[in-house]
């Protein structure tokens, strides 16, 4: 296992740089930050003495080995747009995402799994097939929409919500979140929910899906004929069987939700990772795009592992190899 | 299909009769079929019935614009379900927005699914440095924001359609590649596998015909929620402005260009195409669904 | 730490500002529709950055709701010879840390103007004219200038004064707030980037105090949900209302609306410099030999097959204003005879025909589609209309992030900008659009079509000369009729920008499209 791990650390170096190849590239690419940032009034000279200043004028491949050496030292930069680290600004900003993909995914998880399980269990019944359909409308309807219908609904029109925004922010354990009091906890549900409801309806897919193959597995067949009650038939053998696939999924679905919560927080003016980089695109902030883009795929590179050392554990016929010289 | 451990009844029936009869078995999923079939042949048919070609900027009227349902224009054509900020019959925009949306959704998800699975298969048989590389790859793949990725290419490449179904396919391969290799993974493992091995069966005989088809489920159920996932992910990717081009208005576009217009009141312009994309996709997973339980071996009784 | 602890604190302070709801009569939640992306007044010349620091900040002349100027922190200025300009400061001012204002702080605010590292575009361009500022005394100041220039006035209202003391304060000092000393209205109470900035009135304000003792700023950009903000009750005013809510605004008994007239105008350039243009087709699609765009007649027929009013009714809702020049007629050095184009399919079509293109030609139009108001359906709009003279128009838009380098890289034929004027005069637009390119001088520094008349260019260059200001305005307004009449750009509208108001409010629209705290009011 520690060999393993270790492996994979290695890989994931290469990776790092692999990508920051790749991101400087398509970042690149996407056109010139000057001509947004500068002022309409500028002339000529000034739009020069700015892409002097921005470090623009160096060739290509300059401006990467300026970065890599800079982030060898843990500096990834400085906003074009802010004039400040990039990595203060995504650190700045990340709790709040985190609160709000943490918040999401729990909710998606207390949803899902119960009401997959029913589904799974009374494939039968008007209950199930309605939770079936549920599901389904809930990933139909694109985020954006259903982020403004919340708003139009609880906000508008009923009241009982605020529209957008983070919340007061309180602080248990030493731990600093809006999630502590009362009006924050009024400010995440909205996006929360917004940000779960394709989730819990792919949670409660897959695993009335397991649950379904899972029943008609042998030695589940072998254990209710043992005589075991169904709550531990259910709890032990199915559960445990149909946690593949939602691992997979749900480790996915965590770093997925923080990457993409782009959308939710441009729309409930959550002031998280998501906004900040989709101001920055708006922006061509390219310091900023790069640390994020690196940030999110360490993200990914340590859930990933994180997946496949839980994938062992709940299944121990995955053999936990990976490279092999 | 034809699996020799499961005893067809009396009657002889091929393979695919007997497919049909089992999936007719759920009302519901029939009834989403025959919906399904319907939006298929209106997205196929569309410029036959539409009565007005809303992707010709010189048929449109100014004037015309934002009429609630109902309501006539300067020549006398009658706007069953309104018109968009453009002077766009709405109808006639949902028709080849119907269109456009599932010929970007289908083929991205059908383009993916291929290639995803057959690096999935690729990386769980062959193993050792091509499976490293493919499974880096996927992380590496996964690591991006489906967003990112896509304006990054769109930025690159330009707007269109062909352009959004590439940037679509790229993000979505990996989801299926993930997915069936941990499947695979799990199967390869099993008796029923073993078993071919030692009747010395070849690897590619092994994998399609006894691990494919076992592999088959999960991949309807996430097959299902990506064509879904595309059609939405287009529509947002329209909504920061990225999508399609705005005089060839998807379904999703056309929701996110009425978007604008929902707090004022003039609901049609959005509502009518998202219920259009609503029950297209609600559609879709009903015939997945049903199709998921037929596919399935192991569900016979 | 301290970001953690500032950010508790501002939520803190917000969260009991809603509580406290009507009881905080003398607390103000605006929601703002740009990103606001730093408090160091020096480091980028952009709007939203400039709205905020005009709370805490003061210029040397300041420009009221219709960009005319007024004092600031100078009671007078005037041109001494040809090379000379004199300001005298205001006495009696003090900035918030309790030190007097003083030349000293002027010339320290020039110096750093040019100094701040990194800025993407600075505010030298403000400051550029100034060879050399000269104390005279403490309150009396000679700018010293190359030869003769009119505009000094105007530069002097777009750049902020500082305290002394901040003169090599970084960036960061200012988003800490710690090197935020300023002489306006408001100072900065907290500051969430991203999220918000709260400011806390400057009790020793030396003009009229302002009636809100603390403004919460929110940043929304997402137009929708800033309308649901008001709606809902959760801020008392937005900016940048979109055109599509503005009715339903209207009729809803709790709110109000302020509109103004703005300095923006929205129009087409046109490439006039190359002899064949990439998107201008024949019929079958291939391309034409020669620029259409070259001949006078093709221009006036492009221009003349648009319905502006169309336009404005239909896709502005009527919140927009039909443009016949650079800037409405309010403004300065803006012409009396110049009425915008009629709208005339059949004057278009025999133009087009006397110039050879009986059947028309294809071509492709591009802009913007998240930059100005409603600019997709603008030029969608405009592409039917030219599709009415037998023009085959096509439309490509995309965002701001990849059309504006292409734009300034002229790699379009005929597309949509918008130019807003910060002088609040034509010299600005002329100056940016239809001069003549020249890296060297800057003149045409905006001019992407590189459109060239030496006769405007003359003109224009005697009313940059000319300190007389009615003899200024007269050129200026001369040298647009020449622009105009020649159709260096086809000019479609002005915009009008609107605030959106808890009822009870009352806002005076303002040109520059700024959104300012002080200048809103309980009504009497």
């Amino acid at each position: 296992m520690t060999v393993f791990i270790v492996r994979r650390l290695m890989q994931s170096v290469v990776i790092l740089l692999v990508m920051s190849v790749i991101v400087f590239l398509g970042v690149f690419a996407i056109g010139n930050p000057v001509d947004i940032l500068i002022s309409p009034d500028a002339d000529q000279l000034e739009r020069e003495r700015a892409i002097r200043a921005l470090g623009l004028d160096l060739p290509l491949w300059e401006q990467y080995f300026v970065f890599l050496k800079n982030a060898a030292v843990g500096d990834l930069g400085r906003s074009f747009v802010f004039n400040e680290p990039a990595l203060r600004l995504i650190f700045e900003r990340m709790p709040a995402t985190l609160e709000l993909a943490f918040t999401a995914v729990v909710l998606s998880l207390i949803v899902g799994i119960p009401l997959g399980l029913y589904a799974g269990l009374r494939p039968q019944t008007v209950t199930s097939k309605g939770i079936m359909a549920g599901s389904i409308v809930g990933f139909s309807l694109p985020t954006f929409w259903q982020g403004l219908m919340f708003i139009m609904v609880f906000a508008v029109m009923l009241g009982w919500l605020p529209s957008t925004g983070r919340g007061q922010i309180g602080s248990f354990l030493g731990i600093k979140s809006s999630l502590f009091t009362q009006d924050g906890l009024a400010h995440v549900i909205l996006p929360a929910v917004n940000l779960a409801l394709g989730n819990a309806a792919l949670i409660i897919r897959l695993t009335r899906a397991g649950v379904r193959e899972t029943l008609l597995q042998d030695y589940v067949k072998f254990a209710r004929a043992k005589g075991l009650s169904s709550r531990r038939v259910v709890g032990v053998h199915v559960l445990k069987n149909i946690l593949i696939p939602l691992v997979t999924v749900v480790g996915l679905e965590i770093a997925g939700l923080i990457a993409f919560a782009v959308v939710t927080e441009s729309i409930f003016a959550w002031p998280g990772m998501g906004k900040l980089i989709i101001d920055s695109i708006n922006q061509l902030d390219r310091p900023v795009m790069v640390a994020y883009l690196m940030m999110i795929v360490l993200l990914f590179i340590i859930i990933n592992l994180i997946v496949d050392v839980l994938y062992s554990v709940i299944d121990p016929r995955v053999r936990l190899q990976d490279v092999k010289g | 299909m034809s699996s020799p451990t499961v005893t067809a009844p009396a009657k002889a029936e091929s393979p695919f009769r007997r497919l049909v009869s089992e999936f007719a078995e759920d009302r519901l999923a029939v009834a989403g079929a025959v919906v399904l079939t319907i939006i298929l042949l209106i997205a196929l048919f569309a410029p036959l019935i539409s009565p007005q070609n809303p992707y010709d900027l010189s048929k449109l009227d100014i004037l015309d614009s934002r009429m609630p349902p109902g309501s006539k224009s300067m020549d006398g054509m009658t706007f069953w379900l309104g018109t968009d900020g453009q002077g766009r019959d709405m109808l006639s925009g949902i028709f080849y927005g119907l269109r456009t949306s599932l010929a970007v959704g289908v083929f991205s998800g059908v383009c993916a699914m291929i290639v995803g699975m057959a690096m999935g298969l690729i990386a769980a048989y062959v193993g050792g440095r091509t499976e490293t590389l493919i499974m880096r790859l996927v992380d590496l793949q996964l690591s991006f924001p489906t967003i990112l990725i896509a304006l990054i290419l769109l930025a690159v490449l330009g707007q269109g359609v062909g352009k959004i179904i590439l940037a679509l396919i790229i993000v979505q391969w990996s989801y299926y590649a993930r997915i069936i290799r941990g499947t695979a993974l799990v199967e390869r493992r099993r008796e029923y596998v073993e078993a071919a091995i030692c009747l010395g069966l070849s690897k590619p005989r092994i994998i399609f015909s006894h691990v494919l088809p076992n592999c088959m489920p999960p991949m309807i159920v996430i097959g299902t929620v990506q064509v879904a996932g595309a059609i939405a992910l287009e529509a947002t990717l329209s909504f920061l402005g990225i999508g399609l081009p705005i005089t060839e208005p998807s379904l999703g576009l056309l929701i996110a260009n009425g978007f604008e217009y929902l707090l004022s009141g003039k609901y049609w312009i959005s509502f009518f195409p998202g219920i259009a994309l609503l029950v297209t996709i609600i559609s879709i997973n009903l015939v997945g669904d049903q199709l998921r339980d037929v596919l399935n071996p192991r569900l016979k009784r | 730490m301290t970001i953690a602890k500032r950010t508790v604190g501002v939520a803190l302070g917000a969260a009991l500002g809603l509580a406290a709801g009507p009881a905080a009569a003398q607390d103000l939640a605006v929601a703002l529709g740009a990103s606001v992306t730093s408090l160091d007044p020096h480091f980028h010349a952009l709007a939203p950055n400039n709205s905020i620091a005009q709370h805490v900040f003061n210029n040397l002349v300041e420009q009221d709701e219709n960009q005319k100027l007024i004092q600031g922190l100078a009671v007078s200025w005037s041109a001494r010879g040809d090379d000379k300009w004199i300001i005298k400061l205001r006495p009696g001012v003090k900035f918030t840390d309790g030190s007097d204002f003083t030349a000293e702080d002027v010339v320290a605010s020039i110096k750093r103007i040019a100094w701040v590292p990194n800025s993407p575009s600075a505010f030298t361009i403000y400051t550029k004219a100034i060879k050399e500022a000269v104390i005279v005394d403490p309150l009396t100041l000679e700018l010293r200038t190359d030869g003769p220039y009119p505009l000094m006035p105007n530069d002097l209202s777009n750049f902020f004064i500082i305290s002394k003391k901040s003169v090599e304060a970084p960036t960061e000092d200012f988003n800490r707030l710690t090197a935020a000393i300023g002489t306006g209205p408001y100072k900065y109470s907290d500051y969430a980037r991203g999220d918000r900035i709260v400011l806390e009135r400057n009790e020793g304000y030396w003009d009229t105090k302002p009636e809100w003792k603390k403004v919460t700023f929110r940043l929304i950009t997402n137009p929708a949900a800033r309308v649901a903000a008001l709606l809902a009750g959760d801020v008392q005013m937005i900016e940048a209302v979109p055109t599509a809510d503005i009715e339903k605004l209207k009729r809803n008994p709790n709110l109000s609306l302020a509109q103004a007239a703005s300095n923006r105008l929205i129009y087409l350039h046109m490439d006039h410099q190359r002899d064949t243009t990439p998107f201008f087709t024949d019929k079958a699609g291939k391309p034409l030999a020669k620029n259409p765009l070259k001949d006078l007649r093709v221009r006036q027929a492009l221009s003349k097959a648009i319905n502006r009013d169309g336009i404005v009714e239909r896709v502005m809702e009527g919140v927009s204003v039909p443009a016949g020049q650079l800037l409405a007629e309010s403004f300065f050095g803006t012409s009396k005879n110049l009425p915008p184009e009629k709208y005339d399919p059949d004057g278009a079509k025999k133009l087009l025909a006397d110039a050879g293109y009986p059947n028309g030609f294809g071509v492709t139009l591009h802009g913007p589609n998240d930059r100005y108001i409603n600019d997709g359906r603008v030029i969608q709009t405009v592409a039917q209309m030219w599709s009415r003279i037998g023009v085959d128009a096509k439309v490509e838009a995309m965002p701001w992030a990849t059309y504006a380098a292409k734009a300034t890289n002229q790699e379009f034929s005929i597309f949509l900008v918008g130019w807003g004027s910060g002088t609040g005069e034509t010299s600005s637009t002329l100056r940016s659009l239809l001069a003549t390119f020249n890296r060297e001088t800057g003149m045409g520094q905006a001019n992407r079509g590189r459109y060239s008349n030496p006769e405007l260019d003359k003109v224009l260059a005697e009313a940059l000369r000319t300190v007389n200001s009615a003899k200024r305005g007269e050129l200026l307004a001369q040298a647009s009729e020449i622009g105009i009449r020649d159709v260096g750009v086809i000019p479609l509208h002005y915009e009008v920008s609107t605030w959106g108001l808890k009822k009870g409010l009352t806002y005076v629209g303002r040109a520059g499209q700024e959104t300012l705290a002080m200048e809103v009011r309980t009504a009497k």
